[in-house]
């Protein structure tokens, strides 16, 4: 393949990627709102799709991936399967977790996916420490780790970044800067440049990458990955983006600015950005048309086939727990 | 009398403790927009943002602050969000706060609110739905309360911001909602019970939302011929052993039901009381209702079993009286 082509493929690749994660959170929101099929609360990822495209494409099936409450791209882009996630968002049988997690506990261990998380910033030392184990084990395997803006103000970020530096670990911690934590806007309660600063206080290489910007961001992936599977330490890339929705699909996220949200829509969306660089690269309206509606076609049956789906057996309420002293032999 | 919903009873009450005294204020995230469930709605544009602060996605630091703040004359009302996140503050509450007046020979105190929303609500699943209150009953330096209506969400907070000892407060997901009549006037002393229904034939002991589901319950059962008490203990620590005792004294049987796990749980340190003080009253098996040692699942029908229902109660206390 020539080096045109190639980029043609991996853009079409990020494209496509961005569309499913799209059309998927999409359907999740239809669900949520239009059928009341979610019970839990959803955290969608729209906008933000160029980060998780980008970020993931450098990662293979066997590399290990942490991710927050705001994981199903992330997820979906490590290569989980679109029907066990909705599934699992539908609390059914099938689910990527049997029904039990939802949404913000997704987990596929099966590509590599050790869990979204409930609780914020709580995936940062898991993460060092699964870095951790495959460097014990000699393993060339590396980890991702992506968490918010938020979360850089818990403790454990500052403990599991350290953690990583001072055992030299292949860690590549993304930091998904959409600009807000829940209702509050995230520089109004963080002292400081943020990320990549606190990053590089305490030894790491940091990167700060327009995250809406699929290409930029699987470039520099690209660059980091390489330096971190030759042994170069971890790696902290800090990406802008913008969290177009409110903080849950039922928040309308009235604390915004007017306006905000449909200007970045309209400007700044990665979808429409990766198109233009598609267009550029040669490829016609109807190519992207196309990639766009096989994702749609692809997330609305995958709707109906997860609410198709049976709830679990009751007796899963019991199972899983623990092997000596289970519930399932000794409830109470 | 007043009607208000259970979320905008301890948001009255604590809007009046504001006022009247400068020293009180809030910390926690998300406060200028009311927080998760509205807990301090309109308070900032009131009271500004140094009284009603927002704060990083902090918890250790929000509990260690208002400690020491608390240490220093203030007397801070702390917002966990979902009792589930203060457990990432549990250094700070239960090595520092709880421990800090008596290792320090009594020169401190840490007169302080700690919210913590608890409970299972709309398929929060395991890290959002928990109810640990009987962890916070095991730590010494700690008082424990568990309102379960608008009136007593009033009441209870203004004595919680009087306190001068740590308060663990609280509040159940799923009665934000709840209407009632509130008397602004009325005060109630920490530590004793509400007697929400009279009864002869058995005691249903219980707290938070499982106490108005003993008062269905009971409901339920005065329409089969049980005549059923209910004591809404209210206050975890200290606990009215006073109330149940004598009531068991009166009924001669018990049924404690609780929406946490039952294995640990409170009601387990309710039952023993009850044998060691009126052990000689009881005339029919004990019954002790909770959760199963299990986590809380997202699906609905797997949440569901880890619920304690009407029926069960019902059950229970017909069980008690032989039936
Ligand atoms: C320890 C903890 N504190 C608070 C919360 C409640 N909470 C859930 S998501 C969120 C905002 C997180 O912001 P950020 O890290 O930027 O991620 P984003 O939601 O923007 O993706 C908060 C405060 C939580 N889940 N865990
Ligand atoms: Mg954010």
């Amino acid at each position: 393949m020539s080096t045109a082509d190639h980029n043609t493929k991996r853009g079409r690749d990020l494209l496509a990627m961005m569309e499913r994660i799209r059309a998927f959170e999409e359907q999740a929101c239809l669900a949520a709102e239009r059928d009341k099929l979610v019970l839990g609360a959803i955290h969608p990822s729209i906008g933000q799709e160029g980060v998780a495209a980008g970020v993931m494409c450098n990662f293979n099936r066997d590399d290990i991936l942490l991710s927050t409450h705001r994981g199903h791209g992330h997820t979906l882009a490590k290569g989980a399967d679109p029907l066990a996630m909705m599934r699992e968002l539908l609390g059914r049988e099938g689910g990527c977790c049997g029904g039990k997690g939802g949404s913000m506990h997704i987990a596929d261990f099966g590509v590599g996916m050790l869990g979204a998380n409930g609780v914020v910033g709580a995936n940062i030392t898991i993460a060092a420490g699964a870095a951790h184990g495959l460097k014990l084990q000699g393993s060339d395997r590396v980890v991702v780790d992506i968490f918010g803006d938020g979360a850089i103000n818990r403790g454990p970020f500052l403990e599991g970044v350290n953690w990583a530096s001072v055992f030299d670990l292949p860690i590549l911690f993304v930091c998904e800067d959409n600009q807000y934590s829940a209702t509050t806007k995230t520089s109004s309660v963080t002292g400081g440049p943020g990320a990549a600063a606190r990053a590089e206080s305490l030894g790491l290489r940091a990167t700060t990458v327009d995250g809406n910007d699929a290409e930029a961001v699987a470039d520099i992936t690209a660059e980091i990955t390489a330096r971190i599977r030759a042994g170069g330490g971890p790696e902290m890339l800090h990406a802008i983006t913008y969290r177009r929705t409110g903080h849950t699909s039922f928040d309308p996220a009235g604390y915004r600015p007017n306006g905000e949200s449909e200007h970045e829509a309209k400007t700044n969306d990665p979808i429409a950005r990766q198109r233009a660089v598609l267009a550029g690269m040669g490829l016609s309206t109807d190519e992207l048309d196309a990639i766009h509606a096989a994702a749609q076609s692809e997330m609305v049956q995958v709707l109906a086939d997860a609410a198709a789906t049976p709830f679990p057996a009751d007796e899963m309420a019991l199972q899983d727990v623990q092997d000596i002293g289970s519930p399932a032999q000794e409830a109470y | 009398m007043v009607k208000m919903t259970f979320v905008e009873a301890s948001r009255e009450a604590l809007r009046e403790m504001m006022q009247a005294d400068e020293t009180v204020w809030c910390v926690g995230e998300d406060l200028g927009r009311g927080s998760v469930f509205g807990q301090y709605l309109g308070l900032q544009d009131e009271f500004g943002p140094d009284r009603v602060a927002d704060t990083p996605i902090s918890e250790a630091a929000i509990m260690g602050a208002a400690f020491g703040a608390a240490m220093v004359g203030t007397r801070p009302v702390v917002e966990m969000r979902f009792s589930d996140f203060a457990l990432c503050a549990t250094d700070e509450l239960v090595n520092q706060i709880a421990k800090a007046r008596f290792m320090f020979g009594g020169q401190s105190r840490a007169p302080m609110v700690i919210r913590k929303p608890i409970g299972l609500w709309r398929s929060s699943a395991a890290q959002h739905s928990q109810s640990l209150e009987s962890w916070y009953v095991h730590i010494p330096g700690l008082v424990v309360l568990c309102p379960a209506t608008p009136q007593d969400n009033y009441s209870m907070m203004k004595a919680a911001i009087r306190c001068d000892d740590p308060v663990v407060y609280l509040e159940h997901k799923n009665i934000w909602g709840m209407e009632g009549e509130v008397d602004t006037s009325l005060e109630i002393e920490l530590g004793k019970a509400a007697v929400r229904r009279q009864g002869a034939d058995v005691t249903l002991v219980s707290w938070s939302d499982t106490a108005n589901l003993c008062v269905q319950a009971a409901k339920t059962l005065a329409a089969q011929g049980v005549d059923a008490e209910v004591i809404d203990l209210r206050s975890l620590w200290p606990w009215d052993k006073e109330a149940v005792v004598s009531s068991v004294r009166k009924t001669g049987r018990l049924v404690v039901a609780h929406e946490s796990v039952a294995v640990g749980g409170f009601g387990a340190e309710v039952v023993a009381t009850v044998v060691e003080q009126a052990g000689d009253a009881l005339r029919g098996p004990v019954r002790r209702l909770g959760a199963p040692r299990s986590l809380v699942a997202y699906a609905p029908n797997l949440e569901d079993k880890m619920r304690v229902t009407e029926q069960m109660i019902v059950t229970a206390a017909k069980e008690t009286m032989g039936k």
